[in-house]
């Protein structure tokens, strides 16, 4: 269609193909123009647009990713820490149920000394007692015995009865037919 | 700028348009032809610098991190060349090249667009002077980045001997220089020229043609709409163009460079 048209326009001075040297320089100069200020001040502005931008994403991902770190620290920290006042607060609470423990056993202890000492105490005041009596009755007895028999007899048995031990031989008679 | 509209009114306007449409009078010194310097052509170029350096400068004076509405919008364009040309075309080297590509894509796109924003309505790069400068900056740069990257020797080495059996390659040796070496900034340039010189004419044919068939005869006026209901149609499908053609020619440019660069074919 160009050669055509080129044919056709056969009787003009002008070929569309062939470029005017007057538009190459002033095409040249202004294309120079524009390159030389978008290339130099604009593009690369907007590369370094891109790159911050991209640094901003990036440097709040990572900020992002050091707070997440930052709060599961925090987190096994708090975990621990719980799980150690758990284990302590168990402690405590056994010590204090074996002291209890010990305590009672302490008090169980003193208290059932304290009854059998009471107990023993009694029953060797009761055998003293008993002891004591029994020493004064057989000494009364055997005089009793002794002055109702003088009496009796007319005469005084007392130096005789002691001299064979009659009395002291008929208590224990008595004592052992009162044991069996 | 306007000439072209008084034509139109005045029912002047000669059919069927030719190239010599494409060449305007210069603005200063006012109405002179072949006055090349100062046209609409290298007035819309310097409007097309102007308005993206004042763009992005204004976008970008003070970026911040959590970009405004117009800051997104200039990241936006950016980050487009950037990861879907530059990186995906090249790999991670890409990125050091993505300034270059930026530049590229909104220069073209900018310029291409003029070929359908009301009172430009003609895209300079429908003048091969323009694309022909942008094919020889990827030419250049893709030759200087492979003979950097390999050296010298190896680099062409790598670039015209292809991995094929020793008896074709007394054929496939020129073949390949023919292609990379010549063919390639022709391409592009004349790829991107031809693109907008086409849609210009095409444009003008069916404007034009609507007033030519009205001048002729009052009873064609409807078949008149129709050729401005075309119009607008083909203004539609120049819009699709003029995008195609900015990406296409940063994305050739992108692929030669990879192409440089690659270890292996």
């Amino acid at each position: 269609m160009l050669f055509l048209l080129a044919a056709e326009g056969g009787e003009s001075e002008h070929n569309p193909i062939i470029p005017i040297w007057q538009e190459i320089v002033v095409g040249t100069v202004a294309f120079a123009v524009l390159c030389f200020v978008l290339m130099k001040f604009v593009f690369p502005r907007m590369e370094q647009t891109f790159q911050a931008r991209v640094d901003a994403i990036e440097g709040g991902i990572k900020r992002a990713e050091a707070a997440q770190a930052e709060a599961n620290q925090l987190l096994e920290q708090y975990r621990a820490q719980l799980a150690e006042a758990r284990t302590d607060a168990a402690k405590i609470r056994d010590d204090a149920r074996a002291d209890a423990e010990g305590i009672r056993q302490d008090i169980l202890a003193k208290a059932r000394e304290e009854s059998d000492r009471v107990i023993q105490a009694g029953k060797d005041a009761l055998a003293a007692e008993r002891a004591t009596i029994v020493r004064e009755l057989r000494a009364e007895v055997g005089t009793i015995a002794v002055d109702l028999a003088s009496k009796i007899v007319g005469e005084s048995l007392a130096d005789e009865a002691r001299r064979k031990g009659t009395v002291d031989r008929f208590l224990s008679g008595l004592e052992s037919t009162g044991a069996r | 700028m306007f000439g072209q509209a008084n034509v139109l009114a005045a029912g002047q306007a000669a059919f069927p348009p030719s190239v010599d449409d494409f060449y305007l009078p210069a603005i200063a010194p006012w109405g002179v032809e072949n006055a090349p310097w100062f046209t609409k052509f290298t007035l819309m170029i310097w409007i097309a610098v102007g308005v993206l350096i004042i763009f992005f400068l204004a976008t970008y004076r003070n970026p911040k991190l959590v970009p405004t509405k117009k800051q997104w919008f200039a990241e936006s364009i950016y980050g487009f060349v950037r990861n879907n040309i530059s990186v995906d075309m090249i790999g991670h080297q890409g990125v050091r090249f993505a300034p270059y590509f930026t530049t590229l894509f909104c220069f073209v796109l900018l310029t291409n667009a003029f070929a359908i924003i009301p009172l430009f309505q003609i895209s300079p790069n429908s003048h091969i002077a323009f694309p022909a400068i942008l094919a020889v900056i990827s030419y250049v740069l893709f030759n200087y980045i492979g003979i950097r990257h390999h050296g010298f020797g190896k680099y062409f080495k790598h670039a015209l001997i292809p991995p094929a059996p020793w008896y074709i390659l007394p054929l496939l040796i020129p073949i390949e220089a023919f292609s990379t070496f010549i063919i390639r900034p022709f391409s592009l340039a004349v790829r991107l020229f031809a693109n907008m010189f086409a849609g210009h004419m095409l444009l003008l044919v069916f404007t034009l043609g609507g007033f030519a068939m009205l001048n002729a005869n009052a009873w064609l006026a409807p078949i008149s709409v129709v050729s401005w209901v075309m119009t607008v149609a083909l203004t539609l499908l120049e819009a699709l163009v003029i995008v195609l053609q900015a990406y296409v020619f940063t994305v050739l440019s992108a692929s030669y460079i990879q192409g440089a660069l690659a270890e292996e074919h």
